[in-house]
């Protein structure tokens, strides 16, 4: 059994350890530290020991045959015959491994009536596309269209297998991974590939937004990962590029459901998504009341943005839920994100701190959003915003 | 009807933060909370009771023995009872150990109709044990579930799905994964205080469960964690200060050509 020990004779009680600890799992006992018995081996204390104190062993286990399986998947989301962006954007992505692994790169494309799709998966990057395409997948369920990805995987051994981490990529791919028995880490912000050890190191956040983690899979495979929308870029689609297109047949019983599609109910409440928009200007209590909020949406406006909010203006009743910005709202990760009056609290950055390029206005120096802005400006919001419309609408 | 919620104890992560200096995350005083996400499912598990006029609601939990303080608030919520696996064999579980050693507890608890979870775990953040736990029953699962209703022998769930929501048609035995806009759940009685403060929490380690070693704790976990680090600082931002007719030209200047180029 793995297990962790402090070596006595090495800890000099600098605490280093329990800082680094996320579940307050060690303690000092007369000047040495002892890992209590809630510890979850996570090893975030080893590093952060100067004096080499922490042993973290980890018990050696059969590896599958590493050797057996090669190249570089991407599943492929569709709804309603629309292919998602971030399907793209994976094999965007995946491309750049695959060429780092000499390998190929694949999409799988679930559904019913979906191949006429498989040529636009070709022009994103791939350079063959597995099709499922049977009446049973005409909607999302999560037995068929998890009985289908495990098959594929069994039948061709791919080395990665990437998911979009929306709904239904969040939902169908847990199953799989215990389906195949392999691992998987949940909304990947970063891919990379060590070469030395042929492993995908992905990188993820976690602790909402607090602190990130890389996580290896290396005695399983595939190595699956999940990656939020608009993390990663897709390449411009280019129509001449080749690929092959190869349909594969399932047995009836893998496309089976216990569970049954009644139907689908469109919200009408969400017209706009804040999560898919390129640009979003938000405010917050800053504003100072919802007569004001329009400064916000000129700004906006005069970019092509949409809004976005704290929870102080969504709780305040300033503007709908469905714009809240943060850990209880939406994660958003525009190319330009533009704070006004947000202070920055860590629940609103956990939703917005990945975006590209991050803008504050606040007239406190001190406010913690200037900490994960690109840029900012220290002023009256109620000055800064109509000259920064005014300004950006003649530029553009 | 016989519910089976799975709850997860973590640090109230909205209390966490992270000291600059050091760069390293505060802990101290940081109170350890049911998962927020859980409460909705412990919530939604007695309206499931209810609404089907009897039976049982038992939570269950995975976790070091202080798990058992979560458990006991959730019996005063009017949970029937409680079961811990607890074990220092389970130290290091990744979601597939965990969904392993709780699909194991499960099936030692006997016959459910329905298992309930949270949407994801504020710390963790994966959102895969559910159907982790669903696949390794054999049964089917329904995630991001914002409305569920009792018809006959089989669930209707609504799934939030970006778009809007899917309405399924689930027979039972059957996972769900549930999102907030499910309930409201309700507050302790006093009298349910009382009785979970005297309440007998059932604890089963690794010998009293069907489990292979080789598949618990760290040991079966096919993740590893290889760093934990952080999140960077943009310490290079440039922040414009003085009045306004010298800093908004100054930060046009520098937001046109990325408006131009990037979108
Ligand atoms: C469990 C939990 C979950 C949460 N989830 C979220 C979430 O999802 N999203 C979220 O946003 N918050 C969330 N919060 C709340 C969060 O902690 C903060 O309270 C909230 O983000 C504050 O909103 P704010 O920045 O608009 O307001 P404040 O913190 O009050 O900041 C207002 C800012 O405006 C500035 N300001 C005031 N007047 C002007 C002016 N005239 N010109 C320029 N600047 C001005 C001030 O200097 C200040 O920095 C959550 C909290 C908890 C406990
Ligand atoms: C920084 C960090 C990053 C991590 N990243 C990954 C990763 O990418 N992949 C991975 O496989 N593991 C990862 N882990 C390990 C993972 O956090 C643990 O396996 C954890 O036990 C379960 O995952 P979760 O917290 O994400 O739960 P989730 O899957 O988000 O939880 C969903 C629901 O499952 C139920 N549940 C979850 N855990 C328990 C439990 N112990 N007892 C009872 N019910 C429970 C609850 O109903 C909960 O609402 C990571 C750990 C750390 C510290």
């Amino acid at each position: 059994m793995s297990s962790i020990e402090v070596l006595e004779e090495r800890c000099v009680g600098c605490e280093l350890c329990i800082k680094a600890c996320l579940y307050d799992a060690i303690e000092m006992r007369d000047g040495i530290a002892v890992i209590k018995d809630n510890c979850t081996l996570c090893g975030a204390c080893v590093e952060p020991c100067k004096f080499d104190a922490i042993i973290l062993r980890q018990e050696k286990r059969e590896a599958v045959e590493l050797s057996d399986y090669r190249g570089v998947w991407v599943v492929a989301e569709q709804r309603a015959g629309v292919l998602h962006d971030v399907s793209f954007e994976l094999l965007g992505k995946g491309r750049e491994l695959a060429e780092e692994l000499s390998v190929e790169l694949s999409a799988v494309l679930l559904g019913s009536g979906v191949e006429d799709l498989a040529p636009q998966l070709i022009a994103r990057g791939a350079d063959r596309v597995y099709v499922v395409d049977e009446p049973e997948l005409e909607h999302f369920l999560d037995e068929p269209y998890s009985n289908v990805v495990a098959e594929l995987i069994g039948r061709h051994s791919p080395e990665i297998v990437l998911t979009g981490a929306t709904s239904m990529g969040r939902s169908l791919i847990p199953r799989v991974a215990v389906q195949v028995k392999t691992g998987l880490t949940a909304d990947c912000t970063g891919l990379a590939i060590d070469d030395k050890e042929r492993l995908l190191l992905q990188t993820r956040p976690a602790f909402g937004g607090n602190i990130m983690a890389t996580i290896i899979c290396p005695d399983f495979r595939p190595q699956m990962a999940t990656v939020r929308h608009k993390v990663m870029s897709a390449l411009d689609a280019d129509p001449s590029r080749k690929g092959e297109i190869v349909r594969e047949k399932m047995d009836a019983v893998l496309l089976e459901s216990k569970v049954e599609y009644i139907e689908f109910v469109k919200d009408l409440t969400q017209t706009i998504n804040i999560a898919d928009a390129d640009i979003i200007v938000s405010g917050g209590r800053g504003l100072g009341g919802p007569e004001n909020f329009h400064l916000v949406e000129e700004l906006a406006e005069a970019m092509g943005g949409a809004v976005g909010a704290s929870r102080a203006a969504v709780d305040a009743g300033w503007v709908p839920y469905s714009h809240q910005v943060g850990q209880t709202g939406k994660t958003v990760q525009p190319k330009l994100y533009i704070a006004c009056g947000i202070s920055g609290a860590v629940q609103h950055l956990a939703g917005m701190q990945s975006s590209k390029t991050i803008v504050a206005i606040n007239k406190d120096p001190d406010a913690p959003i200037f900490h994960a802005a690109t840029y900012g400006i220290v002023g009256d919001l109620f000055d800064v915003l109509p000259a920064l419309t005014k300004s950006l609408k003649a530029e553009l | 009807m016989n519910v089976l919620v799975l709850i997860k104890q973590v640090p109230d992560t909205t209390d966490v933060r992270i000291d600059r200096e050091t760069n390293t995350l505060i802990r101290e005083g940081v109170p350890s909370i049911i998962n927020p996400f859980d409460t909705y499912a412990i919530e939604e598990g007695l309206r499931l009771r209810e609404s089907a006029g009897g039976g049982t609601v038992t939570v269950m939990s995975m976790g070091p023995p202080q798990v058992e303080g979560a458990l006991r608030e959730a019996l005063a919520l009017g949970v029937d009872d409680a079961i811990l696996l607890s074990d220092r064999a389970f130290a290091g579980s990744d979601t597939w150990a965990t969904s392993y050693t709780l699909a194991a507890g499960i099936r030692k608890r006997g016959e459910f109709d329905v298992v309930l979870c949270g949407k994801q775990a504020i710390d963790g953040d994966t959102a895969q044990v559910g159907p982790g736990v669903a696949k390794l029953l054999g049964i089917p699962q329904v995630a991001y579930v914002r409305k569920l209703t009792l018809d006959g022998k089989r669930c209707i769930a609504e799934r939030m799905m970006e778009d809007g929501s899917d309405v399924l048609g689930v027979p039972l035995p059957a996972l769900f994964t549930v999102v907030k806009e499910i309930n409201e759940p309700r507050l302790p009685s006093l009298k349910g205080k009382m009785k979970a403060k005297k309440a007998e929490i059932t604890v089963w380690g690794v010998s009293d469960l069907e489990v292979d070693d080789s598949e618990i704790g760290l040991d079966g976990s096919p993740t590893r964690v290889k760093t934990i680090f952080a999140p960077e600082l943009r310490t290079n931002g440039i922040v414009f200060q003085g009045e306004v007719d010298e800093t908004v030209p100054l930060l046009v200047k520098e937001l046109v050509p990325i408006l131009k180029t990037e979108i």
